[in-house]
C-alpha cells in the first residue's frame, strides 16, 4: 500500500493505494466519485475522461499514485453552486445525451478541446473528440452542443479550475 | 370555484414542442446512477472464469488455490450449481418442433463457445476476485470447433448430440399458403417463360455486437425474504418473470431495479447467465453482491446480433414490374438459443417485402446453431436484415434491368393513395406516403446534380467514383399486437401498461412499464400527460424500472415505447378525468352532462364555473364531501395492447466516394426523410434518428465480429471492434414527413430503430454503384478498403466503361458473384481478418 493525496474538485483526499490501482477506481471506489464512468479496458472509449492538472487524460491509464500531490476535476466539479458550466448547459439544450454515459467524458473532453481551441470548426471538434466513443446520438448533437458552448467557454472556464 | 394557480385558459400543447429532456440535469452532473455505481454494504465482489475453447468437455476443474487466497469467500462451478441454476429461458419457440439445448448459467460439462462461464469467484473485492479468477485451473479436452454458418446447417459435425442436429427450427411463411398472394415458384417459372428477368443473389448480414457503452452489471441485495436485484437490463418486467420461472423463486419474492441504464439496442434484452449466477452468489451466501463485466468479457458474452446468410431470387417483367420474391435464409443462433434469439430473424418474415406490392413472396428461414456467442436482438431485430436484403435487390434488379433504381422503386412500392393496404404477408399497413418522403429526400439530397457528377467522374474515369445509394424502407414497429404475438408462439404478450396517481398537492406521478435507458420517456411522458390533464409540464414526475413501483409491464424494444406505452398512459389519464368528472359535477352541483374537460379543469357550459385538476385531487384527498358510493381517489391504471403494428418509413439516400486506387470507401452526404407519424418531442425523436443512423451506417462501414478458425473472437475489444467515433460519421440532413398512424390516437409509429433499418443497405448500394460500371457486383459489409480493394482486383468492368450513371449496366452475372454463393466459400470470402479491418477508418 502507498499513501496518495489527491485533490479531487477541490478537496483533497488522503488514501492508501495498492500501486497497482488505477486512477479511475481510486475515484469511483474510495473517493466515491461516481460520476466518472469506465466503458472499457483498452483505453477506446474516453468514458473516463478527467482533467489532471488542468489536462484531460483517461483515467483508466493512469495509476492513482501518478495522480499524488496533482489536482483532478471531475464532471463532479464543474457546476458551480447551482450554475452549469457553459459546456454542461449546451449538452443539455442540444440534446447531446440520451443514456448519459459517454456523456461525463464527452464533457470533459470537450472542455479540453475548447480550452486549446476556442473557435474549433466541426471537424476540429469531430477529431478532437475522437477518443470519446458514444453509441446513442451519433455524434451530431454533441458536435452541436460544443459548436453552441464555444466562445462561452474562452470567456470564464469551469470554477475549479 | 376557480382554479388556485393562475394559468392560461388555453394552455400551449405541450406534444409537438421539442422540449429539453428532464432526464438530462443528473447525467451531466456526474450525479448517475448507474448499476457499477451502486455499493451496498457487507457486498461482495464477482469474477468470472471463461472458458478460451470454443467447443470443449470439461475434465476437471481445480479450485483449490483460488479458495486458498486473499480475500476470497467461495468459487462456485457448475457442478456447484447444477440443480438450482436450471437452463436460461427460450421465450420464442417459433415452431413446435424447434430444438434448444439446455442451457446452464455455468456451464457443467461442454463448453460450446469461447467466452462461457466455466466458474465464478467471489471476494471481497472486485480486484481480488479477478486475480483469484486467475488461479482456477480447469481441465478441457477440446473438441472441434463448428463455426462457418453454412457448413453447420450441413449437421457434419453436431455441437448439441442430444438434438442430433444443429438446425434449431424451419420456419416458413409462403403468401400462396396464407392465401395472402400466389405460388412463388409458379411465378418465377412464368416470369422466366415469359422472357423476364430473375436475379439471384446470395448476401451475408455480418455479425455485429450492440456494444451499448455501459458494460452489463448486477448487484443482487438478498435482504431477508426478498431478493432485490439490481440489473443493467432493457426488461425488469419481463426479466422478473422469467428469473422466477427459471430459479423456481417465487415472483412476489423478487424485486428487480434498472436505475441508469447506459444504452441496450437490444443488447440488454436478455436473461443473462451472469445474473443468474450473481443472484444465486448472493442468497447461498447471504451477502450483497455485485457482478460488473469488462468490456472485452461484454464483447464474447453478451449476446450478439444479425449473421444471416440470404439467398434471394426475385423475379419481374422487363418493364419492372416484380412478381414474385422468394428468400431463404440461414441465421446463426451462436452457442444456445438466447431469450428471443429464436424467433428474431422471423420477424423478416413481414419485412422482405417491404414497400412493394409483390405479387407472390415466400420466407423460408432456418436457424442454426455453431460453436459461436448466442445471437438476439439487435437495434431492430430480424427488420434490418430483410430491409437490407429486399433495398439491396431493388438495386440488383434495376442494375438487371438497365433503370433508374428510384423508378424501379417508384414502379413498385405502394401509392400514398392505396392505404390502408394489406401486404403479401398478410400486415395491414394503415398509412405512408413514400413519394412525398422520398421527394423531399431528393431534393434534399441535389439527387440529380449528383447523378451528373456521378456520369462526369465516370466518363473522367476519375480515380475516386461515386455512387448514389438508396434505401426506401419500411419497418414494422410498436411491438406488438398479443394475438399477433401468440399466433407466433411468442410466450408474452406486447402490451404495456401505465398508471397516474393524482397527488393531494396538484403534482402527478407517472408510472409506466416501459423502461428506457436513454429514450427520454421522462420527458415524452410528461408531454403527453400535461396535455392529457392539464398540468404543468414542470409538475409531473415519470416513474419506471422498479417492479415495486412499475409492477406491471413489458419493458422497451421494438420501437415500442410511444406507440404502445404513449397510449397507455393516454389510457390511465382519461380514466382519471373520467374519475374526477363526477366529483367535479358534485362539487359544482352540477349535472356531469353539462360539464366540459378542457385545458385542466372542468368547466359548467356556458359559464366561467369551474373546478381544476389539483382542486379536484385534493378534494378526493380530503374525501370530506365525496358523491355517494365514490372512492377517495383519482388514480388510475390502464393497459393498451394494439391491433396491429405501426408502419414508419423513409427514404434515405448516401453519397459514396470509393477510390479506386486504394479501396477507401467515404460516406459524402447522407440524406434522410422519415416518416414517423406525429411526433411528440422533435429533438428527442431527432436524436433517435441520428443514432440509429450512425449505428446501420457502422454495420455497412466499419463493425464486424469476426471469429479465427479456433473459434476466438477477433474482434473482441474496442481496439479491433470498429465503433464509429464522430470522426468517423459525416453530419447526417434529416427531415421528416408525416402521414398520421391510424392505430393509436397519438398518430405516432415509433423511431428507435428506423435510422439502424434504412441506413445500411443505402451504404452498401451506393458503394456498388460508385464501382458497378467497373465490373464489381457485390461487396462484403462492412466495406473495409482491403475488401474493396479485392473486389476492385477481381472485377471485369462492363463493356464501354463509361457506362450510363444510374443504371450499373455491369450486374450481368444473374447466378450472383463467385464471392457470394451460399456455403462455405461465400461465407469465408465475405469476411475479413480483424487485421485486415483495423486498417479502417479510426486508427
Ligand atoms: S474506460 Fe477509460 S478509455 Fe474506456
Ligand atoms: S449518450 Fe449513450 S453512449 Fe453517449
Amino acid at each position: 500500500m502507498t499513501q496518495v493525496s489527491i485533490t479531487v474538485d477541490g478537496t483533497k483526499y488522503t488514501d492508501d493505494v495498492e500501486p497497482r490501482t488505477l486512477l479511475v477506481q481510486h475515484l469511483r471506489q474510495a473517493i466515491g466519485k461516481t460520476g466518472t464512468l469506465v466503458g472499457c479496458d483498452t483505453t477506446n472509449c474516453g468514458a473516463c475522461t478527467v482533467h489532471l492538472d488542468g489536462v484531460s487524460v483517461k483515467s483508466c491509464t493512469v495509476l492513482a499514485v501518478q495522480a499524488d500531490g496533482h489536482e483532478v476535476l471531475t464532471v463532479e466539479g464543474l457546476a458551480d453552486g447551482g450554475e452549469l458550466h457553459p459546456v454542461q448547459r449546451a449538452f443539455h439544450e442540444s440534446h447531446a445525451l440520451q443514456c448519459g454515459y459517454c456523456t461525463p467524458g464527452m464533457i470533459m473532453q470537450s472542455i479540453a478541446l475548447l480550452q486549446e481551441n476556442p473557435n474549433p470548426t466541426e471537424d476540429e471538434i469531430r477529431n478532437g473528440l475522437e477518443g470519446n466513443l458514444c453509441r446513442c446520438t451519433g455524434y451530431q448533437n454533441i458536435v452541436k452542443a460544443v459548436q453552441q458552448a464555444a466562445g462561452s467557454v474562452a470567456a470564464g472556464t469551469g470554477a475549479a479550475e | 370555484m376557480t382554479t388556485t394557480e393562475a394559468r392560461p385558459s388555453t394552455p400551449e400543447k405541450e406534444v409537438g414542442k421539442a422540449r429539453t429532456r428532464k432526464e438530462d440535469q443528473r447525467l451531466i452532473t456526474g450525479r448517475s446512477r448507474y448499476t457499477d455505481s451502486i455499493s451496498l454494504t457487507g457486498m461482495l465482489h464477482l469474477a468470472m472464469v471463461r472458458s478460451p475453447f470454443a467447443h470443449a468437455r470439461i475434465t476437471g476443474i481445480d479450485v483449490g488455490a483460488a479458495k486458498a487466497a486473499d480475500g476470497v469467500i467461495a468459487v462456485l462451478t457448475g457442478a456447484d450449481l447444477a440443480d438450482t441454476q436450471g437452463s436460461l429461458p427460450n421465450a420464442w419457440p417459433i415452431v413446435p418442433e424447434q430444438k434448444a439445448p439446455a442451457h446452464p448459467s455455468i456451464a457443467v460439462d461442454t463448453v460450446n463457445f469461447a467466452g462461457e462461464v466455466v466458474a465464478a469467484v467471489v471476494a471481497r473485492t472486485p480486484q481480488a476476485a479477478r486475480d483469484a479468477a486467475e488461479l482456477v485451473d480447469v481441465d478441457y479436452d477440446e473438441l472441434a470447433p463448428v463455426l462457418d454458418l453454412a457448413e453447420a446447417a450441413t449437421d457434419a459435425t453436431v455441437i448439441h448430440p442430444d438434438l442430433g442436429t444443429n438446425v434449431s427450427a424451419h420456419f416458413v411463411f409462403d403468401s400462396a399458403q396464407a392465401g395472402t398472394g400466389g405460388d412463388v415458384d409458379a411465378a418465377i417459372e412464368q416470369t422466366r417463360a415469359d422472357g423476364g428477368v430473375v436475379v439471384e443473389r446470395t448476401l451475408r448480414q455480418n455479425r455485429l455486437i450492440p456494444a451499448f457503452m455501459e458494460p452489463r452489471s448486477w448487484v443482487c441485495d438478498p435482504t431477508g425474504d426478498q431478493i432485490v436485484l439490481y440489473a443493467a437490463t432493457q426488461i425488469p418486467h419481463v426479466l422478473r418473470v422469467l428469473l422466477a420461472l427459471t430459479l423456481g423463486i417465487s415472483e412476489s419474492k423478487l424485486r428487480i431495479i434498472a436505475p441508469d441504464v447506459g444504452g441496450g439496442f437490444g443488447g440488454k434484452l436478455q436473461v443473462n447467465p451472469e445474473e443468474v449466477i450473481t443472484l444465486l452468489a448472493a442468497t447461498r451466501l447471504g451477502k450483497p453482491v455485485k457482478y460488473t463485466e469488462t468490456r472485452s468479457e461484454s464483447m464474447v458474452a453478451a449476446h450478439h446480433g444479425r449473421d444471416q446468410i440470404q439467398k434471394l431470387t426475385m423475379s419481374a417483367t422487363r418493364d419492372g414490374k416484380i412478381t414474385g420474391f422468394k428468400v431463404q435464409l440461414l441465421a446463426d443462433m451462436g452457442a444456445y438459443l438466447a431469450v428471443l434469439g429464436g424467433g428474431v430473424p422471423a420477424l423478416g418474415a413481414f419485412m422482405f417485402n417491404a414497400i412493394y406490392k409483390i405479387p407472390a413472396y415466400q420466407f423460408d428461414l432456418t436457424t442454426v446453431f455453431t460453436n459461436k456467442t448466442w445471437t438476439d436482438a439487435y437495434r431492430g431485430a430480424g427488420r434490418p436484415e430483410a430491409t437490407f436484403g429486399v433495398e439491396r435487390m431493388l438495386d440488383e434488379l434495376a442494375a438487371e434491368l438497365a433503370m433508374e433504381p428510384l423508378e424501379l422503386r417508384q414502379l413498385n412500392w405502394i401509392k400514398h393513395e392505396e392505404f390502408p393496404f394489406t401486404t403479401v404477408s398478410g400486415l395491414q399497413y394503415d398509412s405512408g406516403n413514400y413519394e412525398a418522403a422520398t421527394a423531399k429526400a431528393k431534393e434534399l439530397f441535389g439527387y440529380d446534380e449528383l447523378r451528373a457528377e456521378q456520369q462526369r467522374r465516370r466518363e473522367s474515369g476519375d480515380p475516386v467514383q461515386l455512387g448514389i445509394g438508396i434505401s426506401t424502407f419500411t419497418e414494422m414497429c410498436g411491438l406488438a399486437p398479443s394475438r399477433i404475438l401468440g399466433a407466433l408462439a411468442y410466450a408474452a404478450g406486447g402490451w404495456e401498461a401505465a398508471s397516474i396517481r393524482m397527488l393531494p398537492t396538484g403534482k402527478v406521478e407517472v408510472v409506466t412499464g416501459s423502461t428506457p435507458h436513454g429514450q427520454g420517456h421522462e420527458t415524452a411522458w410528461s408531454q403527453i400527460v400535461a396535455d392529457q390533464l392539464g398540468v404543468p409540464f414542470e409538475d409531473i414526475e415519470v416513474l419506471h424500472g422498479d417492479t415495486q413501483i412499475a409492477p406491471k409491464g413489458m419493458d422497451t424494444y421494438g420501437s415500442r415505447s410511444l406507440v404502445v406505452g404513449g397510449q397507455a398512459v393516454i389510457n390511465a389519464a382519461q380514466k382519471v378525468i373520467e374519475k374526477a368528472k363526477p366529483l367535479a359535477a358534485h362539487l359544482l352541483e352540477a349535472s356531469a352532462d353539462d360539464l366540459e374537460f378542457a385545458g385542466g379543469k372542468f368547466t359548467v357550459k356556458g359559464t366561467d364555473t369551474s373546478i381544476s385538476m389539483p382542486e379536484l385531487a385534493f378534494a378526493a384527498f380530503a374525501a370530506h364531501n365525496l358523491p355517494d358510493g365514490m372512492e377517495p381517489s383519482l388514480d388510475s391504471e390502464a393497459t393498451f395492447d394494439p391491433v396491429t403494428f405501426s408502419f414508419p418509413h423513409g427514404t434515405h439516400l448516401a453519397a459514396m466516394e470509393v477510390d479506386t486506387e486504394t479501396g477507401m470507401v467515404k460516406l459524402r452526404k447522407y440524406v434522410c426523410v422519415d416518416d414517423i407519424g406525429n411526433v411528440v418531442n422533435p429533438l428527442i425523436a431527432e436524436g433517435q434518428v441520428h443514432g440509429g443512423l450512425a449505428q446501420g451506417i457502422a454495420q455497412a462501414m466499419f463493425e464486424d465480429a469476426v471469429f479465427d478458425e479456433q473459434g476466438t473472437l477477433v474482434s473482441g475489444s474496442f481496439v479491433d471492434y470498429l465503433v464509429p467515433s464522430a470522426a468517423d460519421l459525416p453530419h447526417f440532413d434529416t427531415a421528416m414527413t408525416t402521414t398520421p398512424s391510424t392505430t393509436n390516437t397519438l398518430g405516432v409509429k415509433g423511431v428507435g430503430e428506423a435510422g439502424t433499418i434504412a441506413s445500411t443497405p443505402a451504404i452498401v448500394n451506393g458503394a456498388i454503384d460508385a464501382v458497378r460500371h467497373l465490373g464489381v457486383a457485390d461487396l462484403p459489409m462492412p466495406l473495409s478498403p482491403w475488401a474493396v480493394w479485392r473486389a476492385l482486383q477481381g472485377a471485369t468492368p462492363a463493356s464501354g466503361s463509361a457506362a450510363a450513371a444510374g443504371t450499373g449496366l455491369g450486374g450481368n452475372d444473374p447466378g450472383g458473384t463467385e464471392s457470394a454463393r451460399m456455403g462455405a466459400g461465400g461465407v469465408a470470402d465475405g469476411r475479413d481478418s480483424a487485421s485486415d479491418k483495423t486498417e479502417g477508418d479510426r486508427a
